[in-house]
C-alpha cells in the first residue's frame, strides 16, 4: 500500500478555493465506493484537472488496486479517441462538463462526487494486467502519442519515501498545485503529501492570476514546484517583493533552468530564510532523481546536485564504459527502486513486468565536479522541453509529414523556443497552426523558418546542426 | 498614434487577432492567452507604455476592458 489514509483521518487532505475540504478519512471512504462502485482491478482513464473531484478519483483508484491513466482533460480529441481505442479502458473517470464528449464509447454513469463522473465504457474486451503496474503516465503530454510509461506500485512508494526524506516534509505541509497533476512531477507533489498526512491545496488557476495569490494568502501555502517558465514568470510578476511568509520552499525541475535565475531565485530564499531546491527527473525514474540541497543552492549554482536517497547517479562514455574522471561528459544513468517498468504502446504491453531491472539511460548528457555534483550539458536524443513538457521532435515531424503529404520539414531548436522548417511558403502558417493545435501549447513557442531546402547529408539525414544558424 | 491605438495595437500583436476580437478580450479566452500570452503581453504594455506593472496590476489585468482602466488610474495613461 503506498498511503495510509486510515492513520491521518482527521487531517484534512484537499482543499480548494471555494472552501470544499476532504479528509484523509473522507478520501477512505469515498475510496471504498469507488471501488464497489468499479468491481475489480482494471484500466481507468482519468482526464485530469487541478480539482479535487480529479485527485479524490486517482487517488481511490490507486489505493484500490485499479490502474489509472493519467491524461490532461484537454487533450485534443482525436489524439484522445486514439488512445481509448488503442488501450479499451473499462471505465472513464472524466468532469462531469465533459461526459457528452464520451457518448460514442457507450457510456453509463455508475458513479460521482465532487463534479466527476465514472463512466463504464462498452468495451467488452479488457487487457490483462501486470500485478506490479500502479498507474501509466505519457512521457510527452502534449503530442498524444501511444506511449505510456509503466510505474509499479514499489516505484510510487519509493520515490514518494525518497521525497518526503530530502524535502523533510510532514504533515504540516501545504504545497499549493501550480502544475498539472496528469504531469510526473505535479503527480509526485500529491504522492508525497499524501505519503505523509498533509494538506494539499488544489487549484486550476495560474500564477498570473489574483486567484491563485488569494488562495494561496489565505490558506497559508508552505511550498509550490515550477519549471523553468514558471520561474521567468515569477521573475516578471516582481515576486522577490511579494510578501509570503508562510512559504517554507520552492522547488524547481522540468529543466534546465539559466544560471542566473537559479543565483536569484537561491539569494532570494538565502535572505528570506526559506529553501530553493533544484531538481532533477523523469517520468522513466516515477517523477525525481537528483536534487540540489538548499544549502548548495548558491555555491553550486547551475547544477541539478546528486541522487535521491536511494538512488545512485553515474556516467557512460560512447563506448558504455564508465566515466571516472570529473568534468567529462558522458550520458547519464541513474540506478534506483523508483526506475520504472518500461514503457508501454499498446493494450497487450500492460501485461509486461520489469524490463529496466532498476537502471535508467537517461539520454541526458551530463558532467560531475570534483564534489560530485551533476550537471546537465546537453542530450542525447532529439526533444525539447516547452513549458516544462518533453516534446519530441521526429514525433512533430512525423505528425505534420502525416497531415500535409509527407511535405519537406525539419523541427529543432532550444527549450521554450520551436523552429519548425519547411520549404513551402505557402503552408507555412498551417504547419504552425497545426502543431499549436496538437500540441495545446501557446503559440508564442512556435516558429517557422522557410528555407529553400532541408539540408541533408549523403545518407538523408537532415542535419539540424546546419539549421541551427537561422535561429542562434 | 493615440494611446488607445497603441493598446489595442498591443493586444493585436500579442495574439494575432483583429481589432474587433480585441476588445472583447478576457483572460484565458483565447488558448494564445493563457498564463504564456500574460507575460508576453504585460511585456509588451511596459515597452508601449515605459512603465513598470505592479503585481497586483499585472494579476488583475485579466480583461482588454481591465487593462485600460488600470493603466489610466494607476499609471496616468490617458485613453
Amino acid at each position: 500500500m503506498v498511503w495510509e489514509f486510515a492513520r491521518y483521518k482527521d487531517n484534512t487532505a484537499l482543499t480548494d478555493e471555494w472552501d470544499t475540504h476532504v479528509t484523509y478519512g473522507e478520501l477512505d471512504k469515498i475510496g471504498e465506493d469507488i471501488r464497489r462502485a468499479v468491481g475489480e482491478r482494471c484500466l481507468v482513464f482519468v482526464m485530469c484537472q487541478n480539482r479535487i473531484g480529479s485527485v479524490v478519483g486517482y487517488a481511490s483508484f490507486v489505493f484500490h488496486g485499479i490502474v489509472p491513466v493519467l491524461l490532461s482533460s484537454h487533450l485534443e480529441k482525436e489524439l484522445l479517441d486514439n488512445l481509448i481505442r488503442m488501450y479499451e479502458p473499462k471505465y472513464i473517470w472524466a468532469p462531469e462538463e465533459q461526459m457528452a464528449e464520451y457518448d460514442s464509447y457507450d457510456c453509463e454513469k455508475v458513479y460521482g462526487i465532487y463534479g466527476y463522473s465514472l463512466l463504464k465504457t462498452g468495451f467488452e474486451t479488457e487487457h490483462p494486467l501486470n500485478d506490479e503496474l500502479c498507474l501509466l503516465l505519457t512521457t510527452s503530454g502534449s503530442t498524444g502519442s501511444p506511449k505510456f510509461v509503466r510505474q509499479s506500485y514499489a516505484n510510487v512508494e519509493s520515490n514518494a519515501r525518497s521525497i518526503v526524506e530530502y524535502l523533510k516534509i510532514d504533515e504540516n505541509e501545504k504545497p499549493i498545485t501550480t502544475l498539472p497533476m496528469n504531469y510526473t512531477y505535479g503527480l509526485s507533489i500529491i504522492n508525497s503529501h499524501f505519503m505523509v498526512g498533509a494538506k494539499i491545496l488544489m487549484t486550476d488557476k495560474g500564477l498570473m492570476q489574483k486567484e491563485f495569490w488569494n488562495f494561496f494568502r489565505s490558506e497559508e501555502a508552505t511550498s509550490f514546484g515550477g519549471v523553468p517558465y514558471t520561474y521567468e514568470m515569477l521573475e516578471r510578476l516582481r515576486f522577490f517583493q511579494m510578501d509570503l511568509p508562510s512559504l517554507r520552499y520552492m522547488t524547481q525541475a522540468g529543466g534546465k533552468l539559466t544560471p542566473e535565475l537559479h543565483k536569484k531565485f537561491a539569494e532570494y530564499a538565502e535572505q528570506t530564510g526559506k529553501e530553493f531546491i533544484v531538481m532533477y527527473g523523469q517520468c522513466e525514474a516515477t517523477a525525481r532523481m537528483g536534487y540540489l540541497p538548499a544549502e548548495k543552492a548558491l555555491e553550486k549554482c547551475g547544477s541539478m546536485g546528486v541522487a535521491i536517497p536511494g538512488g545512485e547517479f553515474h556516467l557512460i562514455d560512447d563506448n558504455g564504459n564508465v566515466v571516472a574522471e570529473p568534468h567529462v561528459t558522458g550520458e547519464l544513468v541513474y540506478e534506483g527502486a523508483n526506475v520504472t517498468l518500461g514503457y508501454a504502446e499498446c493494450g497487450a504491453d500492460l501485461m509486461k513486468g520489469d524490463e529496466r531491472g532498476g537502471v535508467l539511460r537517461t539520454g541526458d548528457m551530463a558532467q560531475f565536479d570534483e564534489e560530485g555534483y551533476y550537471y546537465i550539458v546537453g542530450r542525447k536524443k532529439r526533444f525539447l522541453k516547452i513549458y516544462g513538457n518533453r516534446v519530441n521532435l521526429e514525433e512533430i515531424d512525423h505528425m505534420i509529414k502525416g497531415k500535409f503529404g509527407n511535405i519537406e520539414c525539419a523541427s529543432t531548436g532550444k527549450d521554450d523556443h520551436m523552429y519548425i522548417f519547411v520549404t513551402e511558403e505557402a503552408i507555412a502558417g498551417e504547419v504552425k497552426n497545426f502543431v499549436v493545435s496538437m500540441t495545446k501549447l501557446n503559440p508564442a513557442a512556435f516558429k517557422t523558418i522557410v528555407v529553400d531546402k532541408i539540408p541533408k547529408n549523403d545518407s538523408g539525414k537532415t542535419l539540424y546542426r546546419e539549421l541551427a544558424k537561422y535561429y542562434e | 498614434m493615440t494611446n488607445y491605438e497603441k493598446y489595442l495595437n498591443v493586444f493585436v500583436e500579442s495574439f494575432s487577432v483583429s481589432a474587433d476580437d480585441a476588445v472583447n478580450l478576457e483572460y484565458q479566452g483565447i488558448p494564445e492567452w493563457d498564463s504564456v500570452g500574460h507575460m508576453g503581453l504585460v511585456a509588451a504594455v511596459e515597452d508601449t507604455f515605459d512603465i513598470m506593472l505592479d503585481t497586483d496590476d499585472i494579476i488583475d489585468f485579466s480583461s482588454f476592458v481591465k487593462g485600460k482602466e488600470i493603466l489610466s488610474k494607476n499609471y496616468n495613461i490617458e485613453f
